[in-house]
């Protein structure tokens, strides 16, 4: 149809060949069951996402929390995803609005793949809490253990400089773009080499977990920026 | 961070360990949450309806009534609850805004009184959820113009101190103002009927004399007629004088389609003053005359029918177009083919394509004149086929453009309404995002102003503490400094950004000493970096811009302290002031502990001003980095504050 300013336009989403294939009756009609079907089994699958955690005892066994903790825990949780679960847009979501000011969606994608534990996709009480307990009561080498398996994104053991970049990188975007002093295309690069100048003792291009750990804990600093946050909760 | 977020706020803290392996500088102090309450019941008694609630349930949003101490003050100490002489039905669905962080209007609720329990509250109506915004809005602009309405009745009392300009456009623009606007109108109403009879009348035929064969009445009382022709110009003339003298805008005036309208229809006259009767030209000058009929037009100035008929042909104008243009299609199709197949035949009228268009037109609106009929067969055939179509192609669309049209007018009214409603909405949520970013830059400056002068022991500020932050604000903003700290920059707020880009790019031609770049490298600790800032800026004035040597008590060596508060135009500051704040900002040694340099720190006014609670209080062995300078005024705070600042010099010792 031509198009005459005003007229109402009907949007078509999909490209020109979509479009050709709709002026043919029996294709159209293959293409909007399949949608159809589609459509249904997304709706069974949102019905179906709805989690209880696990009692809490089992819960104050496996975690460092405390009954009460738990309580105020779960309420706050359940309060923002009341099916139980955080898919990792409403993740990104609720992290972004602590950091008004950047982009904060990669580095709530790394954060939320550290919590995914079981990688399956969503972050359910459980991994919320597991995580938590680690990262408020746990030992120093646990939380080490935890930062590491955070920047290690392909969980292979090593930290590799491209992982370590992309890390920095989302971090830099947190900040945005008004900053002083104005941030630079290769700050987060030059972030890097610092950290892997210190962390890498036998510079192979990677940190294991023992450089890690063995560099932070000889660094008094991070040690004690380890304790800074133990009366979160 | 006005949303309902604060539950996760523990969480974002904690994962803030990913960031500490990370840094290289050292993290500020956590704030103490020294009044540890345990998570308790509040009771809201709102006129008799009990409400029970979570404490942090309400704490989720701490700029409102409820959430802040504000509520303090409906505290019952007998009962031990709140108390709100307020009505509980709408009262509810503000209670589920705290628990789940979405407004809801309730249809059955009065717009106004709804309005007052959300103004009362302190919630702002635009957070109101999607599903119930629309809804919302389309009440309170019945309403708006419900009340509107009965004012305007109320019109026609003359603001005072008018001045005779806006006196007459006001009188053109609505005659019922006073009696001569009404003369007016009537009088100018009256030549433009006149004006149009007489171009009616001047062509019929008067009636035959004795010598002479039928001529038209404008021919045989020529004066008459020019007589009447020029009064009617002349009070045309008068009136589009005295709108243009009148019109606030000339210039939009002169733009304008009514002014147009005037404007064409009094030239031909000129026009034709102008040209002497000279043969050549006066045919052009008999098609001049034509633009006389436009005089009709003036009437819509008289009548709203027109106006809104205007006005719709106007909206509905895409339809038009389509059906003239599928029309044309037709037309062309049928033409060729009625051309092509009465070729053959002999004497035909048919004689071009063009000539085709005409017996087309004419039977596909069934019209059928007869003045040309096809001879041949095919040509027959064809034409009846044209005379079908003809009835579908003009009779199909006629009743969907008028549906259409309906359509398009209210539903352009609604997407109009929602867009304009939208842009105002986001604005308004960005500038309360805007705040909560800018209350963090805020926070350090804040911080930094009362930790001096508590150091210089001066009372001359009655020290404007306004409301303390909340135990989430200064959580939150402790989160955003560790943030700070690990990438070594600082957030500052879009104009001290731009202003740094403009001096960066400015400083690219001062020479000063190599040492100091003025990117930030993240190479740097926040010692080395503050180094950097110790560059001497070109223009700065203030004499005391040096950095003092180290010194062992605080005191020393604040020899001036100027506190900025004033109302300082953004971009109006001189180059020396602005230069002058980013050179001296305080300066805190990391080691040295307590050596401070002149500093210079702009406040906004009260509203903002919030002491720094966090993490100061500790040893000052790490103290954050000063904040950079000036913030431009008005932008940063949000919508209410009217940002005027005065200037106070405090010179310690």
């Amino acid at each position: 149809m031509l198009y005459f300013p005003g007229y109402p336009q009907i949007v078509h989403k999909r490209g020109v060949r979509a479009r050709l294939m709709r002026l043919f009756p029996c294709s159209t009609a293959k293409k909007s069951s399949s949608s159809n079907q589609n459509s249904v089994e997304d709706e069974l699958e949102l019905s179906a996402v709805r989690h209880r955690p696990e009692g809490l005892e089992q819960l104050e066994a496996q975690t460092r929390f405390s009954r009460k903790e738990l309580q105020i825990l779960y309420r706050g949780f359940k309060n923002e995803c009341p099916s139980g679960v955080v898919n990792e847009e409403t993740f990104k979501d609720i992290y972004a609005q602590f950091f008004p000011q950047g982009d904060a969606s990669t580095y709530a994608h790394f954060l939320f793949n550290a919590f995914d534990t079981d990688h399956n996709g969503s972050v359910s009480f459980e991994d919320f809490v597991m995580g938590l307990s680690i990262l408020l009561r746990g030992t120093i080498q646990e939380k080490l253990n935890w930062a590491f398996n955070l920047y290690d994104i392909n969980k292979d053991g090593y930290i590799t400089k491209e992982e370590m970049l992309d890390i920095m990188k989302a971090i830099y975007d947190m900040m945005g773009k008004c900053t002083y002093p104005v941030l630079r295309e290769e700050t987060p690069r030059q972030h890097v080499e610092v950290f892997f100048q210190k962390m890498d003792k036998n510079k192979d291009g990677v940190v294991t977990i023992d450089e890690f750990i063995d560099c932070c804990q000889n660094d008094e600093n991070i040690m004690r920026s380890m304790h800074l946050f133990e009366n979160v909760l | 961070m006005a949303n309902g977020v604060a539950a996760w706020l523990p969480f974002a803290r904690a994962a803030a360990i990913g960031w500490m392996p990370v840094a290289n500088c050292p993290m500020p102090v956590a704030p103490r949450d020294n009044s540890k309450r345990q998570d308790e019941l509040i009771i809201l008694n709102v006129s008799g309806c009990r409400f029970q609630t979570w404490r942090t349930t309400l704490d989720r949003y701490p700029d409102t009534l409820l959430g802040s101490t504000e509520k303090d003050f409906f505290y019952n100490e007998e009962s031990k609850e709140y108390f709100f002489d307020r009505d509980p039905d709408a009262f509810r669905s503000i209670l589920n805004f705290y628990r789940t962080g979405k407004l809801h209007y309730p249809r059955h609720e009065c717009i106004s009184a709804y309005d007052e329990e959300l103004t009362f509250f302190g919630i702002i109506p635009e957070i109101i959820g999607d599903c119930c915004y629309e809804e919302y809005k389309d009440r309170k602009r019945e309403n708006l113009e419900r009340l509107q309405d009965d004012q305007e009745e109320n019109r026609d009392v003359k603001p005072p101190n008018m001045t005779f300009r806006e006196t007459m456009w006001r009188a053109f623009e609505n005659p019922h103002t006073s009696t001569m606007a009404l003369v007016f109108y009537y009088v100018t109403g009256f030549f433009i009927a006149i004006s149009v009879i007489t171009n009616v009348v001047e062509t019929v035929p008067c009636g035959t004399t004795a010598n002479q064969k039928d001529m038209p009445c404008g021919e045989r009382y020529t004066v008459a007629f020019f007589c009447m022709d020029t009064a009617c110009v002349m009070i045309f003339t008068v009136e589009y004088l005295l709108r243009l003298f009148a019109a606030p805008s000339r210039y939009r005036f002169m733009r304008s389609v009514m002014s147009i309208i005037d404007v064409v229809a009094i030239l031909p006259y000129y026009i034709g003053l102008v040209m002497t009767n000279n043969e050549d030209v006066s045919g052009a000058f008999v098609t001049l005359r034509v633009f006389r009929v436009f005089r009709i037009f003036k009437f819509s100035r008289h009548s709203q029918g027109l106006r809104i008929l205007g006005y719709t042909l106007k909206s509905c104008a895409s339809e038009l177009g389509f059906l003239l243009f599928s029309l044309t299609m037709a037309i062309i199709i049928f033409a060729t083919v009625m051309f092509y197949a009465e070729k053959g035949s002999s004497s035909s009228k048919f004689t071009s394509i063009p000539a085709s268009f005409w017996y087309t037109i004419v039977t596909m609106t069934t019209l059928g004149y007869g003045d040309m009929v096809p001879k041949t067969i095919a040509g027959k055939i064809f034409g009846s086929i044209c005379s079908l179509s003809g009835v579908l192609v003009i009779a199909l669309p006629v009743p969907v453009i008028v549906s259409n049209f309906s359509r398009i007018y209210h539903q352009n009214q609604r997407a109009d309404k929602r867009r304009a409603q939208k842009k105002a909405r986001l604005a308004r949520i960005r500038i309360s995002k805007s705040g909560s970013a800018n209350a963090f830059i805020h926070n350090k400056r804040n911080g930094l102003l009362n930790e001096l002068l508590e150091l210089t022991d001066k009372e001359e500020e009655e020290q404007k503490q306004a409301k303390t932050p909340s135990l989430i604000e200064i959580q939150h903003h402790h989160l955003l400094h560790c943030l700070e700290q690990t990438t070594a920059h600082e957030f500052v707020d879009e104009q001290m950004y731009e202003q740094n880009c403009l001096e960066m790019a400015l400083q690219t031609y001062t020479s000063r000493s190599p040492s100091v770049s003025s990117d930030g490298s993240s190479s740097g600790t926040c010692c080395g970096r503050r180094v950097k800032r110790n560059m001497p800026l070109p223009n700065t004035s203030l004499p005391s811009a040096h950095p003092v040597p180290t010194h062992q008590s605080p005191l020393q060596e604040l020899s001036a302290l100027h506190i900025q508060c004033g109302d300082v135009p953004s971009h109006t500051i001189s180059r020396s002031t602005l230069n002058l704040k980013k050179d001296n900002s305080s300066r805190i040694n990391c080691k040295g502990g307590g050596r401070i340099t002149t500093a210079i720190i702009s406040l906004p006014t009260p509203p903002a001003l919030t002491p720094d609670g966090d993490g100061l209080h500790g040893p000052p062995q790490r103290r954050p980095p000063p904040p950079p300078g000036l913030p431009a005024t008005p932008s940063i705070q949000t919508t209410t504050s009217s940002a005027g600042m005065n200037i106070v010099k405090v010179s310690a010792l």
